[in-house]
């Protein structure tokens, strides 16, 4: 079965993740910019990320027939430093045009502090101004309840944000259905400790159905397994569900939200006309 | 509760699921037990972590409905207002609630 991999840091992984990820079944990965593991120096570190992230990857994804597709922006580790903040902010909109590049992301909070949110807020207004997708970070263990909230009432203000051009990841049980039943969509992140399990993944699908629902291992520099969407297939085949719903969670969904953005497309795999149409239909 | 959403029956679910499961609980046992062996000997229920882990378990042996939610906001941090400044990069997995002390 084809999958697309919502959220991939392949700047940290190695040309064989890829050919693995491809023999799985991968025919796209969606590659939010994010923190190194330690701070940039300068905006200047953030443009050779840039560039890595619009012409690098690109081929070296293709190598294994896979598509890549990213979203730029100062991550939320970041997002305290105000300064540096407006410094990248200014420098991203020339990016933007470049073939790969679906929107803005991975922004959101980290610790849930007041410049954070400044920091957001700057970057879904730059979003709404140049007509990008958004994808949004939720913090991590025992800040990701108050920071998905927080997340959603900031969002809930901005004026001319569409929810449905919105992702919101990292959701768990505990955040879920707030970030669902404002409208968004929303992914599950199957990351070893720190997130969720493909077993827990495969209980919130259950749980809340199969609408705005994508999957990705966000797999980076930490321990994570470049693979976890084609594992949670398996799980999701151990307890009978249908075909039909797994493509829906792992291919369909994504696809949708990603062809929101104009640019997205797999060629290779001659079904444009169905893309169209699912397009068409949401 | 959204009953009758998992395909399985309970039946097949204990069958599918019980050995991991028994081998997550032995874990915890162990992680526990070690932690009344420590060099120094120091009580482990003073730290903020713990504590919320002792509640979690309680939650876990209870008959709450949505326990696994629970669990979560059990680690969360409950507040609504945002930090004036960042205190630390990283997440200690529980809510500490001496951090939000000025």
């Amino acid at each position: 079965m084809y999958y697309i991999e919502m959220h991939a840091h392949m700047v940290s992984r190695t040309t064989d993740d890829y050919r693995d990820m491809a023999m799985a079944g991968c025919v796209a990965v969606s590659e939010p910019a994010f923190w190194a593991g330690w701070d940039r120096s300068s905006a200047d570190g953030f443009e050779d990320y840039f560039r890595q992230l619009t012409e690098f990857e690109p081929k070296r994804a293709a190598q294994a027939s896979i598509r890549h597709v990213t979203w730029l922006c100062l991550n939320p580790k970041e997002g305290e430093d105000r300064t540096l903040a407006a410094e990248v902010l200014k420098r991203i909109p020339k990016y933007l045009d470049r073939p790969n590049v679906v929107g803005i992301g991975e922004i959101g909070l980290n610790r849930v502090t007041r410049n954070e949110i400044a920091t957001l807020n700057d970057h879904v207004q730059l979003a709404l101004n140049s007509n990008q997708l958004i994808l949004i970070h939720t913090p991590h263990l025992e800040d990701k309840y108050k920071g998905t909230r927080v997340t959603i009432e900031n969002l809930q203000k901005m004026k001319g944000l569409r929810a449905n051009r919105v992702l919101i990841d990292h959701a768990e049980e505990h955040t879920v259905n707030m970030i669902l039943e404002a409208g968004f969509y929303t992914g599950f992140t199957l990351y070893p400790n720190t997130k969720v399990s493909a077993a827990r993944a495969v209980d919130m699908v259950e749980k809340y159905g199969t609408e705005r629902i994508t999957v990705s291992s966000a797999c980076d520099w930490g321990p994570s397994v470049p693979t976890a969407v084609p594992q949670l297939m398996l799980e999701m085949r151990r307890r009978g569900h249908s075909e039909e719903i797994i493509r829906k969670i792992v291919f369909e969904n994504p696809l949708e939200f990603l062809l929101q953005s104009g640019k997205f497309e797999l060629p290779r795999l001659g079904i444009q006309a169905a893309l169209r149409s699912i397009a068409a239909a949401t | 509760m959204t009953k009758g959403t998992c395909p399985l029956t309970t039946g097949q679910i204990i069958d599918e699921y019980f050995i991991e499961n028994r081998t997550r609980l032995l874990e915890l046992a162990a992680f526990l037990e070690r932690l009344d062996r420590s060099a120094d000997g120091v009580d482990a229920t003073n730290d903020f972590r713990m504590a919320a882990f002792r509640r979690a378990l309680q939650m876990i042996a209870s008959n709450a409905p949505d326990k696994m939610d629970q669990v979560q906001l059990l680690f969360s941090d409950p507040t609504t207002e945002p930090r004036e400044q960042l205190d630390t990069k990283s997440a200690s997995g529980a809510w500490n609630p001496a951090s939000e002390v000025a």
